[in-house]
């Protein structure tokens, strides 16, 4: 492209000249100001006063006020928590934590596992296998049309149907399948670990760093040099050193039976794998059919061409068609997982300890329902917004780029 | 199940929108004018417990809790069936009430310190006096609450109940699970399906659970401890009083017409009687019911309508098996001590 073409998309939006602001109504900007604070302006003296009205009214219903039952010993069991917890001694600031805790423990792995069963189901659909495509298309129409609240308690029931601790299931070594839960046995976590995991770190960093010095060296010779062996290096053989160069410490906790149930090892609750199960089942239903129109909106022409060009057709589909489908269905696929995330609090109907439980117990042992529905809130909006950010970012960077 | 969101959300509504309730005018209570417009007393009772609160196969709630509700809607209303039930879990109640949805709340609820200092409620009296007990499987062979170290143990989540067995376990340096669901159905059939080693609530209501078991409850037992204090009672809304004192001798009322054997077989003869007491409590002498601002037979209509005290026991709590014990008159070897009617 020589210097005297201007591609008017590629070059800056030419902006108007810049004008001072002048202190005139007819000047748009200064109007656009005066606007924005007068309705900034209402709305704050709106909350001022509502929120002043509640504490007032509050305070005459003698209804205890103030987030300082955050400080205070929570007193309320809880089954599973991520980080310590103790009746006697931790607060209920600590109490909500591990509720956050647990709904993002639900929302995490649900949303990774719903995505990829999803993907797999979107594209068994359209499969030329036509047993294929039956069973993923009855999968999506029975799926989608249950309530999800009602598959949660199908899954949670279903899972109590498990024998008892003492004739549990004892498919390998060290894995136990009862009504209380999945055990499996944990690794002691000893300091070498720890080091292992950062030489892992450092590991990634070097595969990233040698594959993009692969593509560059790709793209220079059209030679592309193979990037696994060194990635295992990385990833595996570095860490696995240090590991034993430290000792090589390993040390299993098996589960074991003693008295009512297991002691040792670590548990999946009835309760959690329920919820994970019944939204990861219920979500992908929708995921597939998101991911179905994102391929088929990948016009057939791409399907042709690099058909043309000799590719096979899986490689078609991970090199032509999903990078293109994305476009199509990153944005559909945010609102699902914020579902998803939303959906989580149903946990309450099945005892599982999410953020809504814990609050709702909360509210309910310190009579303060309002703090504690605004803590509610404000986890959904934070975990909203962090989703909706992250998959917008995501979405800026795969959108097209036209040249 | 959202439920407790709806009534905070009802609650924070309300405390947006309306200034502290004004001083009425009608009877100087707030809640009895509102009782009274309305024709109906609502009362707020359990999603369905045996002996206390159930609807039976007309769909009519009976139970303990139910008759004392009936009991104050006698009394403020003459009329015991102007009365509508609104069921409630254990964590939606207290909002509930907070918010105006009900005027009284009468489901095993138990009285505390904590509750009163912070929910700007109150108790009325104590309808029930009860503890926190255990039951396990008969098959498991567990004899004692001691014996259930490392135990996982089903609960309703924002009770009193999950507080006291947290204590209880600490203090006896023993282990528990707490499995923790709102809806009772759900908690029980939780437990029935072997989820829990135990399942922990008010005795009596393992008591009701034990009975709506019907051939199986011989496969459930009750161990013999009980490890807390849960005196059950009436909950009213704090700032009126004059309710609070028609809710509260209701109770007494009846507690004294037990003492003084007034029934409702008898209560027509008895306003004949000689005896001060008892033409006091049936308002054929004195005005003490119309200086509480109800009518002053507000007694007759309570007896005649439910019975007193131990009519209204045989008739809900009695046929679950359940002993009178710590619940009988005082004179009797038991806790209820209704204060003088003078
Ligand atoms: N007394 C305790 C426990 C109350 C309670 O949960 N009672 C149970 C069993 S007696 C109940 O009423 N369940 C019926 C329901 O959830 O609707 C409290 O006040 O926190």
């Amino acid at each position: 492209m020589s210097g005297a073409v201007i591609d008017p998309r590629q070059a800056p939006i030419r902006a108007a000249p810049k004008k001072a602001l002048s202190l005139s109504w007819s000047d748009p900007r200064f109007r656009n100001i005066v606007w924005q604070v007068v309705v900034l302006g209402t709305v704050a003296l709106i909350v001022w006063y509502l929120v002043q009205n509640t504490t007032r009214n509050l305070a005459a219903r003698r209804i205890a006020t103030g987030f300082a039952f955050l400080g205070r010993t929570a007193g309320i069991p809880i089954g599973e928590a991520l980080i310590d917890y103790d009746p006697s001694i931790s607060t209920y600031g600590r109490a909500l934590l591990i509720g956050l805790l647990n709904t993002l423990k639900v929302a995490v792995v649900g949303v990774v596992l719903a995505t990829i069963l999803g993907t797999l189901l979107g594209i068994a659909r359209l499969s030329k296998n036509w047993l294929i495509a039956r069973l993923s298309a009855i999968y999506v129409e029975v799926i989608r049309d249950l309530p999800v609240l009602l598959q949660l308690l199908f899954w949670y029931t279903a899972l109590q149907g498990l024998p008892t601790p003492k004739n549990s299931f004892h498919p390998l070594p060290g894995v136990f399948l009862s009504n209380r839960g999945i055990k499996i046995p944990v690794v002691e976590w000893e300091t070498p670990f720890w080091w292992a995991l950062a030489a892992f770190v450092v590991g990634v960093i070097g595969t990233v760093a040698w594959s993009r010095s692969a593509t560059r060296q790709q793209e220079a010779t059209g030679v592309r040099p193979k990037v696994w062996p060194v990635a295992l290096g990385f990833l595996v053989g570095f860490p696995v050193l240090i590991w034993g160069a430290l000792g090589a410490p390993f040390a299993v906790e098996m589960p074991v039976l003693r008295g009512f149930n297991f002691t040792g090892g670590a548990t999946v609750s009835p309760e959690y794998s329920a919820l994970t199960l019944g939204l990861v089942i219920y979500t992908s239903s929708y995921i597939a059919e998101i991911v179905r129109s994102g391929i088929l909106a990948v016009p057939t022409g791409q399907w042709e061409a690099a058909g043309a060009l000799g590719m096979r057709s899986g490689t078609v589909l991970r090199k032509i068609v999903l990078p293109q489908a994305l476009r199509v269905i990153i944005p559909p696929m945010t609102s699902q997982y914020l579902n998803l995330t939303k959906n989580s609090s149903l946990a309450v109907a099945i005892g599982y300890q999410d953020i809504v439980s814990i609050a709702s117990t909360t509210l309910n042992q310190t009579g303060q329902a309002i703090e504690g529905i605004a803590a509610i809130m404000l986890v959904y909006l934070i975990i909203s917004l962090s989703i909706s950010l992250l998959m917008n970012w995501y979405n800026a960077r795969i959108a097209l780029v036209e040249r | 199940m959202k439920r407790h969101i709806l009534s905070g959300a009802m609650l924070l509504g309300a405390t947006l929108a309306f200034a502290a309730p004004a001083a009425a005018q009608g009877s100087g209570s707030a809640t009895i004018d509102t009782i009274k417009s309305r024709g109906m007393l609502v009362c707020g009772v359990s999603t369905g417990v045996a002996g206390f609160s159930l609807a039976d196969s007309k769909g009519v709630v009976q139970g303990i809790d139910a008759d004392t509700c009936r009991a104050v809607a006698a009394a403020v209303l003459g009329d015991v069936s102007k009365i509508r039930f609104v069921p409630l879990n254990t964590t939606n109640r207290f909002t509930a009430l907070q918010a105006g949805e009900i005027d009284l709340l009468v489901r095993s609820t138990t009285w505390t310190l904590g509750r009163e200092a912070n929910l700007g409620l109150l108790f009325a009296g104590i309808n029930f006096y009860d503890g926190t007990g255990f039951m396990v499987k008969s098959a498991s062979g567990v004899k004692s609450v001691k014996e259930l170290d490392g135990a996982t143990v089903c609960v309703q989540p924002g009770t009193s109940t999950e507080l006291a067995i947290a204590d209880y376990f600490r203090l006896n340096k023993l282990k528990f699970t707490p499995v923790l669901i709102q809806d009772q159905n759900e908690i029980q059939n939780t437990y029935l399906a072997g989820r829990c080693d135990s399942y922990s609530t008010d005795a009596s209501g393992l008591a009701a659970f034990r009975f709506q078991q019907g051939p199986k409850a011989e496969e459930q037992v009750l161990l013999p401890e009980i490890i807390s204090k849960e005196p059950l009672g009436m909950m009213v809304r704090k700032g009126d009083d004059k309710f609070f004192d028609v809710v509260r001798w209701t109770l007494f009322a009846m507690l004294q017409a037990e003492e003084s054997g007034v029934t409702s077989k008898n209560v027509d003869e008895m306003l004949k009687s000689t005896n001060p007491d008892i033409r006091r409590l049936l308002g054929a002498e004195g005005d003490l019911g119309k200086a509480m601002g109800v009518d002053n037979k507000f007694a007759v209509s309570i007896i005649k309508g439910v019975g007193n005290y131990a009519e209204m026991w045989d008739r809900t709590v009695a046929p679950l098996g359940i002993p009178r014990g710590i619940n009988n008159l005082w004179n009797k070897g038991g806790l209820h001590y209704p204060p003088p009617i003078r």
